[in-house]
C-alpha cells in the first residue's frame, strides 16, 4: 500500500468535517421542534455519535468492510472485530491512506445515519429505548447495505448501482427507517391539528449553515484523495445546493407567496442529499438540474405526510428519502465518464444504469423499512419505546433529562415561572 | 387613587412613555402580553404548513394616578397609542384602596 501525504491529510479533514455535520444536524433538527424538547432532539443526536463510535470500531466497521462473508456480497465477516487487522484495507480498496482512516472516515457516515431518523420521530422517543435502537439498527440495517453497496465485493457495488457518497447508504435508508419509526410509535399528541411550529429558526440556518460546509467532506471526501476527483465533487455539491435552495424558495414564493428561510434552510439540505449519490459521476449540467430537481420535488414531497397522516415531524421522508431517490435515479441519466463511473442514458450510455440504480433504491428502500419496522416494534413491545403522555405534555427536556434549554426571565429563570429554585444543601437543584 | 391598565401596540410604547412623563406621570409598569379583540391574529407558514397565530403581542401599561389626574392620562394614552387601525387596543380604569412606597412607607398619593 503506498499511502499519499496530500490524500491522507485531506481525509484527515474530511473525517472530522462529516463529524461536525451531526452536531449541526442537531441544530438544523433542535430549531425545528418547540422550546420544550430541544435538548431532547440534541441530546438524540449528540448520543448517536458516542454509541455509533463504538459500535462502529468494535463490531460494525467490520460487518460493512470486512472480507465478504461466503462470497454473496451480503455482509462482511468478523476480520476486523475490535479493530483486529484494521491496518489491512477492504479487499477490493486501492487506498492511498492509511485503512485505518478510510475506518474513521466511513464511521462518520454511520454516525450521521442513524442520528437523521430522530427527525421523523422527534418529540415522543424514549431516550433509553432510542439508544438500543440505533445500536441494534447499526448492526443489522446500516452494516449490511454499506457492505451491499459501498463495499467493492457487495452485491449492488458489483452489478454497478453507483452511490458517490451515500445516497442510497446514507440518505434513503434514513429516510425509510425514519418513517417506519414514526409510523411505529405514532404520531406526536394533537398532530396535525395543533400547530407545533419551529422554536428557533436562526438555529435551524446555522445547523443549515453546518452541515452545508461539513457536507463538503462528505462528498468530495469519498474521493479518498486530494485529487480531480474530489475537486468535482465539491463543485457539483455547492452547485446543486445553490439550485435546490434557490428552487425552493421559488417555489414557495409561486404556492405559499413568500419565500422563507426555513424553506431556504430546507432546500439547501435537499440539493445536499440529492447530489450525494450523484457528486463523483456528474457534470455541472447534470449537477445543476439535480439541484433545481431537489428543491422544487422535496418541497412539493414534505406535504404528503398530512395526505398519509403519517408525523414524520421534522420531514427525514420528503428531504433525505425523496431527495436520496432523485439523486440515485438522476445519476442513471446525467452519469458520465468524463467525470467518473459509467455513461448514463444522456451520454450515450443507455438505459443500464438507470436499471441499477433502480434496483439499489427499491431493494435498499424495502429492506431498511421492513427491518427498522420490525426493530421498532419489538423494542414497543418489549421496553417500549415512547414516552408518556405526561412526559409528551411536559416536554422532552425536563421529563427525560431534568433541565430545561432557555433561561431567560432574570426573576423566574424562564420557563419555571410556576415556582422558584432552589439549591439544597446537597446542592442538588429542587 | 385609580389604576390605569392600557393595553396597546408594542411600537407605540416609547410614544406613549414619553406623552405620559410629558403629562407629570412619572413611573409605569411595563409587561410584554398576547391576546386577542376584534383583530385578527396572522398566518405563519413553515414548509408549506399553514399556522393561525391568534393571539397577537401587545404592551400592557399599568399607571397609579390621583383621582384628578384620571381623565388626562387615559386621554394622552389613547392620543398617543392611536393609529387609527384594527387592534389599537383599550384601556381600562380600576379604583384603588391603598399604595405603600416601600422604601419610605410614605401611602396613598404620597407613594405614587
Amino acid at each position: 500500500m503506498h499511502l499519499d501525504t496530500g490524500d491522507t491529510a485531506w481525509i484527515l479533514a474530511s473525517t472530522a468535517l462529516v463529524l461536525l455535520m451531526t452536531p449541526g444536524l442537531a441544530l438544523f433538527y433542535g430549531g425545528m421542534v418547540r422550546a420544550k424538547n430541544v435538548l431532547g432532539m440534541i441530546m438524540q443526536n449528540f448520543v448517536a455519535i458516542a454509541v455509533v463510535s463504538l459500535v462502529w470500531v468494535w463490531v460494525t466497521y467490520s460487518l460493512a468492510f470486512g472480507p465478504d462473508w461466503g462470497g454473496h456480497g451480503i455482509i462482511g465477516t468478523f476480520h476486523f472485530f475490535g479493530m483486529s487487522n484494521v491496518n489491512d484495507a477492504p479487499p477490493g480498496y486501492t487506498l492511498t491512506i492509511p485503512a485505518v482512516l478510510f475506518m474513521a472516515f466511513q464511521m462518520m457516515f454511520a454516525i450521521i445515519t442513524p442520528a437523521l431518523i430522530t427527525g421523523a420521530s422527534a418529540d415522543r422517543l424514549k431516550f433509553g429505548s432510542f439508544i438500543v435502537f440505533i445500536t441494534i439498527w447499526s448492526v443489522v440495517v446500516y452494516a449490511p447495505v454499506a457492505h451491499w453497496v459501498f463495499d467493492p465485493n457487495g452485491w449492488l457495488f458489483k452489478r454497478g448501482a453507483e452511490d458517490f457518497a451515500g445516497g442510497t447508504v446514507v440518505h434513503i435508508n434514513a429516510g425509510v427507517a425514519g418513517l417506519a419509526v414514526a409510523l411505529v410509535v405514532g404520531r406526536r399528541k394533537g398532530w396535525p391539528k395543533k400547530a407545533m411550529p419551529p422554536h428557533n429558526v436562526p438555529m435551524i440556518l446555522l445547523g443549515a449553515g453546518l452541515l452545508w460546509f461539513g457536507w463538503f467532506g462528505f462528498n468530495a471526501g469519498s474521493a479518498l484523495g486530494a485529487n480531480l476527483l474530489a475537486s468535482n465533487a465539491f463543485v457539483n455539491t455547492n452547485t446543486a445546493t445553490a439550485a435546490a435552495l434557490l428552487a425552493w424558495i421559488l417555489t414557495e414564493r409561486i404556492r405559499d407567496g413568500k419565500p422563507t428561510t426555513l424553506g431556504a434552510a430546507s432546500g439547501a439540505v435537499a440539493g445536499l442529499v440529492a447530489i450525494t449519490p450523484a457528486c463523483g459521476y456528474v457534470n455541472v449540467v447534470g449537477a445543476t438540474i439535480i439541484g433545481l430537481a431537489a428543491g422544487v420535488i422535496c418541497c412539493l414531497a414534505v406535504r404528503l405526510k398530512f395526505a398519509l397522516k403519517l408525523d414524520d415531524a421534522l420531514d427525514v421522508g420528503g428531504v433525505h428519502f425523496i431527495g436520496g431517490v432523485l439523486g440515485a435515479l438522476l445519476i442513471g441519466f446525467f452519469g458520465t465518464k468524463a467525470i467518473g463511473g459509467v455513461n448514463g442514458a444522456f451520454h450515450g450510455g443507455g438505459f443500464g444504469l438507470l436499471g441499477n440504480q433502480a434496483l439499489a433504491v427499491v431493494v435498499v428502500a424495502v429492506y431498511s423499512f421492513v427491518v427498522s419496522w420490525l426493530l421498532a416494534m419489538a423494542i414497543k413491545k418489549t421496553i417500549g419505546f415512547r414516552i408518556s403522555d405526561e412526559q409528551e405534555d411536559e416536554g422532552m427536556d425536563l421529563s427525560l433529562h431534568a433541565e430545561t434549554a432557555y433561561e431567560f426571565s432574570p426573576s423566574f429563570g424562564g420557563s419555571q415561572i410556576f415556582g422558584k429554585r432552589e439549591t439544597s444543601e446537597q446542592g442538588s437543584a429542587k | 387613587m385609580k389604576l390605569i391598565v392600557a393595553v396597546i401596540k408594542p411600537f407605540k410604547l416609547d410614544e406613549v412613555k414619553d406623552a405620559l412623563t410629558e403629562a407629570g406621570i412619572h413611573g409605569l409598569t411595563v409587561s410584554e402580553v398576547q391576546g386577542f379583540g376584534r383583530q385578527k391574529g396572522h398566518t405563519e407558514v413553515y414548509r408549506g404548513a399553514e399556522y393561525q397565530v391568534d393571539f397577537i403581542p401587545k404592551v400592557r401599561i399599568e399607571v397609579v394616578v390621583d383621582d384628578d389626574r384620571v381623565a388626562d392620562a387615559t386621554e394622552t394614552i389613547a392620543d398617543t397609542a392611536r393609529t387609527g387601525k384594527i387592534g389599537d387596543g383599550k384601556i381600562w380604569v380600576i379604583p384603588v384602596e391603598e399604595a405603600v412606597r416601600i422604601r419610605t412607607g410614605e401611602r396613598g398619593s404620597d407613594a405614587l
